[in-house]
């Protein structure tokens, strides 16, 4: 595919269009979905060109991105920022190409190829892309063998584990029905959090199992059960406790594991 | 283990036996360690009693397999009945990861434990939603912070993806440098 259009450095992403030529521009569309990234797209270009990866035309290759990138708008598809960078990257590397060189430097020193570290990643990332077709390779074998589905167990039977949403919900239910019971507080005996906590995993020793239920009716203030409320989720993340619910709504019990 | 477990009067051939059993009903591979632990029995012999095992559905061209995955033992079907199975099943393949996933898990998998800004420093391409699909699909783990310029969050590949991916460990992968040569000829007309 020679071009022979003038080089074309402005680039406005709100005016250009997608120019559709007929022919290869169907293959295009066709390919222009499968692309992972900007790296990958350089290098499908480099390859449909033919190009030598270590000495990279620059010029032709940049101005090939640019029309892919103006067809995926043209065809609206969402165009990544990172595609966006790679533009400006190639641009970049493509006028250092054209700069002369500085005389002031040593004549006959080595001056850093301005593509080398395109190409560095470039190959860099073309290793990984082997390697997911590795393990795209291995995923397809694996699934043509299968193993026993899940039997019945302590793990996974029907009862449900509860999520924090569960205690909550158990947590308001007390919280409304105690509202309209409490009066007044006359004196005020605070139980710490700390106490809280030793008071509940003393019972949860004791009788192997408790009731969240029961455990928020003892609670005297509203105070308290905040206090219970903090405890019962603070000995969850700590201790080794599980919580179970066997209905959904229903009550939540505190086990030992 | 509290139980009291009966003294070790199994035969050899009793200990395939109930190795067998074993492997059967455990939901994941199950290791050699927790086999002996079970059973009572040196891991020496528990190790000897699975490969014969192994032996013998190899040798009576079971349809099953014991096979080595993920650091354990299972007992599955073998690859070439996956059409009959699938039949039966009424399954197909189920969802490829997209070519933007398997790639951040290619990377993840080599590099890991690696960061969010490591991932896109190769593929050049922000991988945010290629890694939350990654960690609802439990192919990869988070793997605590990195302790650099803000902390990022370090992710690795996690037991499942040996599992689905047919790994006994992570060391079965080719070296990456071996896809090296694959690169670099790739381009040499």
């Amino acid at each position: 595919m020679e071009q022979q259009q003038p080089e074309q450095f402005t680039f406005d992403f709100q005016t250009e269009h997608a120019q559709i030529v007929p022919g290869p521009a169907d293959e295009i569309k066709l390919k222009l979905g499968e692309f992972a990234g900007p790296l990958d797209l350089l290098l499908f270009l480099i390859k449909q060109e033919q190009a030598n990866i270590f000495d990279i035309p620059i010029a032709r290759i940049t101005d090939e991105y640019l029309r892919y990138i103006r067809l995926m708008k043209g065809l609206d598809i969402a165009l990544a920022a990172d595609f966006v960078v790679m533009t400006a990257t190639l641009i970049e590397i493509k006028s250092k190409m054209l700069l002369p060189r500085d005389p002031a430097e040593a004549e006959g020193e080595e001056i850093d190829d301005p593509r080398k570290e395109l190409v560095d990643r470039l190959l860099e990332y073309e290793k990984f892309k082997a390697a997911s077709q590795m393990l795209y390779e291995r995923a397809t074998v694996e699934q043509a063998i299968f193993s026993r589905g899940r039997i019945e167990s302590d793990e996974n039977n029907a009862e449900i584990n509860a999520s924090v949403f569960d205690i909550l919900t158990v947590f308001q239910k007390i919280v409304a029905r105690r509202k309209d019971e409490i009066k007044m507080e006359i004196h005020r005996e605070e139980v710490s959090l700390a106490e809280m906590i030793r008071n509940l995993k003393k019972r949860i020793v004791e009788s192997a199992e408790v009731s969240l239920n029961l455990f928020f009716e003892e609670m005297q203030t509203r105070r308290e059960l905040v206090t219970a409320f903090v405890a019962v989720l603070e000995i969850v993340r700590t201790e080794s406790v599980r919580l179970i619910q066997k209905v959904t709504f229903g009550d939540i019990i505190l086990r030992k594991v | 283990m509290e139980e009291i477990v009966e003294q070790k009067t199994r035969t050899s051939a009793e200990l395939v036996a109930v190795v067998e059993s074993l492997i059967f009903v455990a939901d994941e591979p199950i290791t050699i360690k927790l086999l002996g632990d079970v059973l009572d029995e040196d891991t020496e012999d528990v190790s000897s009693a699975v490969e014969e095992l192994q032996r013998e559905y190899e040798a009576r061209e079971s349809g099953l397999q014991i096979r080595e995955i993920a650091g354990g033992w299972q007992i599955a079907t073998r690859a070439e009945f996956h059409d009959e199975v699938r039949r039966f099943l009424k399954t197909r393949p189920s969802a490829k990861l997209s070519l933007a996933s398997l790639e951040t898990l290619a990377v993840i998998a080599y590099k890991q434990p690696v960061t969010v800004p490591e991932i896109l420093e190769i593929r050049g391409v922000q991988s945010a939603s290629a890694i939350k699909t990654l960690l609802e699909k439990r192919l990869i783990v988070t793997k605590g912070h990195k302790e650099t310029v803000g902390r990022p969050m370090q992710y690795g590949t996690s037991k499942d993806f040996l599992i689905q991916f047919g790994l006994i460990d992570l060391s079965e992968l080719p070296s990456i440098e071996d896809f090296e040569e694959f690169a670099g000829t790739a381009f040499e007309q």
